[in-house]
Parts: structure tokens; sequence; C-alpha cells
């Protein structure tokens, strides 16, 4: 999304005006990502309101503390990144190397607890398809749930790994000098997307592992 | 004007494969897009004449019913989201969005490279589907037959549309960026061509309804790969939502296709008629409004799926709701016509049988937003020649007139206008030959995706197969003369047409940077009244 150029590229008349564009085609991007998950959030929406009763059951197979964990853990990378930005705007090299190496390894903390949830559904025959070994009463609606417990997640994990790798390439960079006060578009449109998919997880964990977790 | 040394312009500035290959210059994207969707184009018309050749005689003696299956399929696939979906907005948009609004190139010209490449790998693994033996859920995959019973190359096929999908919306954003943020000095939003707003009015459909196709289509690919049984029946699953979901693309897809023709035609109209275009205002806006109500008519693909009688009554009145803006565009074109100096050069012969096809193909639309008609012709014939007057006889005459409009743009050489005014009767003959009967066969009950039908609707299946023989022809000779202009046509000036618009107040073909320096605009688009008197 962002031109690497450090001066202005051809098209732009001033670097003001490519900051602009680079802002706005990262919201752009942010809302055609909002559509992406729309789409699961729409089907979660009509089975739940279809078969509320099977949902509540399946939500118990979820683990709430790795989910709970997993919320903090990221919530806490999304004020490392935001620190980041800061430090990138102040020109603190140092310290914005500091906060995109914690932010990655944060990010990192997720998907390996993450995995380790993925492993105990695997063990427990809790994997949709063929495989599939829950036999209760409503064993149809809690294989949807968990299926769409396992597209969601992944997809979100799958977002989480392109922030990571866009991470480590702005470590490289700003090891490499490349951000200061003067130029920080990417750090700064990175940390919108780190965020973006923070905010996804904070909708995902009550859809999936709280709602209805009472009855 | 023209300079007696070379001029250097985009075309000769380098030379080579690379220069091709890892240029950023959106007008040599532009034409990198437009061979090939070319391509593609003649790949899916192929498959077009074998279903028509089929379709001559009542027995099914050229292929076999699952042969059949796989050709209309394709037919949709190629040319759906390999074609129509990137015509204008990847050919001419990318070319003349930039130049219209007096900016050096789109704002991402790295993404817009991006986006190419990402098209070339979508249409890559389709092609490759097709190759190791094609793909026959119709080009809608519904559910549950994608996902369990079709044991074609479905995996293959969606990937290349979920990738192609990404070009679509990064090409969107990038039109979006560019019309907010690069406009010159002066140009206001409503001094902006119609051209611009109705790429601006697709782009938020490519941004907003691609993605959900995306999901969609990823979803199928998963529950036939992993088995995660999202659309699965037999678990409570409901394949209805999988067509709620693909619909709310694709109806809004159908508005990809037409916005950015009627953006053409608006050009084209206040050119040949000498007038700006009336009620400039009211089209621009319409374009924002097709965008909008686009978005809430996508159950009138399901009425008879059983969806609720309630929600079918408010999709039908949306639907009709939608035909407002479009019939907007339609009086506001031809009330431009009105008293205007017409001329009829090839581009206004495309627009002129633009309107007539479109208002063919909208007022048929209407007939399927009516409840009870829908129930009668639901699957018919009568739907296949609606969307074809649409797709056919809107997006891909308008495609054809803007080819014409611009090619003296693109290339700095005029087409043979003799020429060119005969292919656009062929094709306007041959298309009404081919649709027409279809209108006439579906009322009469003849089912579409069927390769065979009772004999007394061969005449009609005659008529049409004959129609698509001389609209090939229609479709071949500009493929022919084009190139042959090339070497052979007039040199163009800066504005053969005496056109408005800044894309004309640069030479043609125009210099990489496209304007040698930063236009400031003054007056509004269309300023024909204003416009010096020149003899043609």
């Amino acid at each position: 999304m962002s031109e690497r150029a450090a001066a202005s590229a051809h098209q732009f008349d001033d670097a003001e005006q490519q900051h602009d564009a680079s802002t706005l085609g990262m919201w752009v991007f942010l809302v055609t990502e909002i559509m992406f998950f729309a789409g699961m959030f729409t089907i979660y929406v009509a089975y739940r309101s279809l078969y509320p009763e099977g949902f509540a059951h399946a939500s118990h197979h979820l683990d709430v503390m790795l989910g709970a964990i997993n919320t903090t853990v990221l919530i806490t990378s999304s004020l490392t990144m935001a620190l980041a930005v800061h430090a990138a705007q102040v020109g603190r090299r140092g310290a914005l190397q500091i906060f995109l190496l914690l932010t990655i390894a944060l990010g990192s903390t997720f998907l390996v607890i993450k995995g380790v949830e993925y492993a105990h559904k695997f063990h427990e025959g809790l994997v949709p398809g063929p495989w599939f070994s829950y036999h209760g009463p409503d064993a149809g609606p809690q294989q949807l749930f968990l299926s769409i417990y396992f597209a969601m997640t992944g997809v979100h994990a799958a977002h989480m790994v392109i922030g990571i790798g866009l991470l480590s390439v702005l470590v490289w960079q700003a090891h490499r000098g490349r951000y200061g006060a003067s130029y920080y578009t990417p750090v700064e449109l990175s940390g919108l997307y780190w965020h973006f998919v923070d905010i996804v997880w904070i909708f995902l964990f009550p859809l999936l592992y709280l709602i209805g977790r009472h009855s | 004007m023209e300079a007696t040394q070379p001029r250097t312009h985009y075309l000769n500035a380098n030379y080579g494969v690379r220069s091709w290959l890892l240029t950023v210059d959106h007008k040599r994207i532009a034409l990198l897009y437009l061979a090939s969707i070319t391509v593609m184009f003649i790949i899916g018309g192929i498959f077009a004449g074998l279903i028509r050749l089929e379709l001559l005689t009542p027995a099914g003696d050229l292929v076999e019913a699952d042969t059949y299956n796989k050709l209309f399929t394709m037919h949709g696939i190629v040319m759906v989201f390999f074609f129509l979906i990137p015509s204008i907005p990847a050919v001419l948009g990318n070319f003349l969005i930039p130049m219209m609004i007096g900016a050096r190139d789109l704002a991402f010209p790295r993404l817009n490279l991006l986006s190419w490449y990402i098209y070339v790998l979508g249409a890559l693994f389709t092609l490759w589907a097709m190759l190791i033996g094609g793909v026959d859920t119709g080009w809608t995959f519904y559910t549950p037959f994608s996902t369990m019973a079709s044991n074609t190359n479905v995996i293959p096929t969606a990937l290349g549309i979920f990738i192609t999908g990404f070009s679509s919306i990064l090409t969107g954003l990038n039109f979006i960026v560019t019309i907010h943020r690069m406009r010159a000095p002066g140009l206001t939003w409503f001094r902006l061509p119609l051209f611009v707003w109705a790429h601006y009015a697709t782009s938020l459909i490519m941004i907003l309804g691609t993605p959900v196709l995306a999901i969609t289509i990823l979803l199928v690919g998963l529950e036939r790969a992993f088995h995660l049984g999202i659309f699965d029946p037999a678990l409570g699953g409901d394949p209805l939502l999988f067509q709620h979901l693909f619909w709310f693309y694709s109806h809004p897809a159908v508005y990809i296709m037409i916005l950015p023709g009627m953006g053409v035609i608006s050009e084209v109209i206040a050119c040949f008629s000498r007038k700006g275009i009336f009620g400039y205002s009211f089209v621009a806006i319409s374009s924002l409004a097709i965008a909008l109500l686009g978005f809430l008519v996508w159950a009138h693909h399901m009425f008879v799926t059983g969806m609720s009688v309630y929600a079918a009554m408010i999709f039908s009145f949306l639907s009709f709701a939608v035909a407002i803006p479009s019939a907007v565009k339609v009086f506001n074109w031809t009330a431009t016509l009105y008293k205007g100096s017409i001329s009829f050069q090839a581009p206004m012969l495309y627009a002129l049988g633009f309107i007539g096809l479109f208002t063919i193909g909208g007022l048929t639309g209407l007939f399927l937003a009516t409840l009870g008609f829908d129930v009668h012709v639901t699957d018919t014939y009568f739907v296949v020649a609606h969307f074809h007057y649409i797709m056919v006889g809107g997006a891909i005459m308008s495609y054809l007139g803007g080819m014409h409009f611009w090619w003296p743009k693109i290339t700095g050489r005029m087409y043979p206008e003799p020429w060119a005014k005969v292919a656009a009767v062929i094709v306007f003959l041959g298309f009404n030959l081919t649709f027409f009967p279809q209108f006439v066969l579906g009322y009469l009950g003849m089912p579409r995706r069927y390769h065979v039908y009772p004999p007394e609707f061969q005449v009609l299946n005659v008529m049409s197969t004959a129609g698509a023989s001389i609209l090939g022809i229609g479709y071949l000779l500009p493929l022919v003369y084009f190139i042959w202009s090339l070497r052979y046509g007039a040199v163009a000036s800066a504005n053969p047409w005496h056109a408005t618009g800044l894309e004309w107040e640069t030479p043609s073909p125009p210099p990489t940077e496209n304007f040698e320096r930063t236009p400031i605009v003054t007056q509004d688009a269309y300023a024909y009244d204003t416009q010096e008197v020149q003899v043609v």
C-alpha cells in the first residue's frame, strides 16, 4: 500500500499528498477487510439464530481461559504497536525497533496459544469432517459452530501471519534507518492493519467463547 | 500541428519485453490488460460458439450433457470474471482516469501493475482447471452441488476466481484514492467527467462487494478440501445462505459491468451531439444511487427458492427502485440528443445502440422483478436473454464504443471509419438476432442449461445461432482493423473529435507523464457551447 521512496514518488506533487493518499488507501483496504470478515459474521448470525442451543452447547468446547489470555496478549500487542508508531513519529529509531519486535513476539505468542487450542480440538475429535467424534443430540449444529470457529479464527490467524511478516520487514528497514520523524507512513499504516486484526479478535472472542455460556 | 521529427511518447519511450512487464505507467498497464482480456474474450467466445452450435438442433448431437454443462459454466466464468468485470475499468479506466483528472499516474502505480499480475495468475489457474477437465457447477457455484456432488475441478476454478477478485479490489482501491487525492487544481467533484463519476461508483462496488464473494468462494473451497460443513444441509447448514452471500456480490457485479459503460456513453453522446450532458449532476449522482441500491436487490435471483414471501416483496420493490437511477440516465442522454448537432461516427453508433439495447435489457429486468412473472420465467431463456441484453448489448457495446472513441488517443492512429460503421451495424443486427428470439423461447417455456430441447423450439434456436455467427463476425472486424490501423491508419491529431476533456489536450499518444505541466481547470466538463467553433 505504501510507496517506498522516502522522497515523494513521481505521480505525487509533494510528500504530504503522498502521505494522504497512502493513508486513504489503507483505510479503503481496511473497508474491504471488514466486508471480507462480514461475510463470516453474517453466517455466524444466521446460524446462531437458527440453532441457539446447539451453538450455546458447542461454545463449551472452547477454552475460555486460553481465549482470555490470548485476548490480553493481543490487546497488549496493540499497545506496543501504538508505541512503535509514536517512536517512529518522534524519530527514536532504537525504541521503534524494540516495540516492533515486542509486537512481533506478542503476535507470535497469540499464534502459539491458538495452535495449542487447535491441537486440543484435534485430539478431542472436534475438527469438523469425517473424524468429528461428538454424537450428541445437536451434533449437526455443533459441527456447524466448529466449522465457523475454524474458518473465522483460521482466517484471522492468517491475517496475523501476514501482519507479523509486515512488521518483520519494518524492523529490518528501521534497522537500516529508513524511518524518522519526517517519514514514517509505512509504520503508521502497518499499525492501522495490526489494530484492525486486533479488533476482529475483540469481536470473535465474545461471539465464539462467551455468548450463551451460562446456559 | 504534427511535429516533423518523431516525438517521444509512452509507446516509444523505451522498448523491449522488460519495459512492458515491469512498467508502472498506467497507460501501458491498460494495454497489458487489453491484450489479456482480449484473449479471455476469445476463449469465452469459443465456448459460446460451441453452445450455440449444439443448440442448432433439438437433439444432443455435438456434445454430451456433461460436456454441455461444462461449456456453459466456463463460458459464464470466463466472460463474467475475466472479461466483463475488468473490461472497461481495467483498460479504458486505467488509461483515462489519470488523464481525465490531470494526474501523472494513478495514486499507486506499482499496485496497479500488481493487480494485472494477480489477474493473470487467476486467469491461469482457471484456464488450467479447464484444461484438466473443466468444471460443471454453473458460474454460480451453488451449494451443495459444488461442495458435495460435483466431481469436476471446483477447487482450482474457485481459487482462480478468488485470486482474480483481489485484482478487482486493488483496481477499485487505486481508482478511489486517485479520484479523491490526485485531481488537478480547479477540478472540483462536479466538474469531473461522468466517466470518472461512473468509475468512482464502480470502484465502490468493487471494494465493498468483491471481498464477500472472496470469503464465500473460500468457504466453498474449504468445505470441499477440509470438510468444513458451513453450507452442508446434513448438519443443518443452509444452502440458501450461500446463495444470499453469492448474489450479494454477484448482483452488484452486474453494475460493475454496466456502470463504466454508462460512463463511456455519457462522454460519447456529449461529444457527438456537441452539447453538455442534460442534467449533469443527476447523471453523476445516479451512478452512486445505482451503486447503493444495487447492493439491496440481490435476492431477486432467489424468488422461487422458498425464501420468505415478505422478503421477496421487499426485494421486488427495491429492484423496481434501482430502475429509477438507470432511467434517469437514459432520459438524460435522450434529452442531450434533443436539438444537438448529431453526427453518426462509429462510437456514436455504438452509443445509440447501447441506449436501445440497455433499455430493452432494463425493462425486461422489471418483468423479472415482478414476483408473479418471475415464477413463470425463472431459469428460462427469458432470463438468459435479459442479462445478455445488459452484459452484451450494454457492456460490450459501450466497451467497443469506448475503444473506438479513444483509439486515436491510445495509439495515435485513426481506425478506418467506414469499416467501423459497418462493424457497428453488424454487431447490432447480429446481437438482436441472437438474443431477441431467446426472449420468445423463454416466454414459451424453454429452460436454460439443457443441451436438448423439444423440436418446436428449433426455428427460434436456428435464428439465435445464425445471429451468433453474425455477431462473431462483427467482433472479429474491429480486431482486424484495429491491428491494421496501428500501421496503416491515418495519424491522429491530439483531439480528432474536437471533444472536451483533459485527455484530449495532450498529444496522441500521450507522453509518459501525460501532461507537460499540470493543467488547471477553469470550467465544467462538456463545455461544448463555449468551445470555439471548429470546422470538422
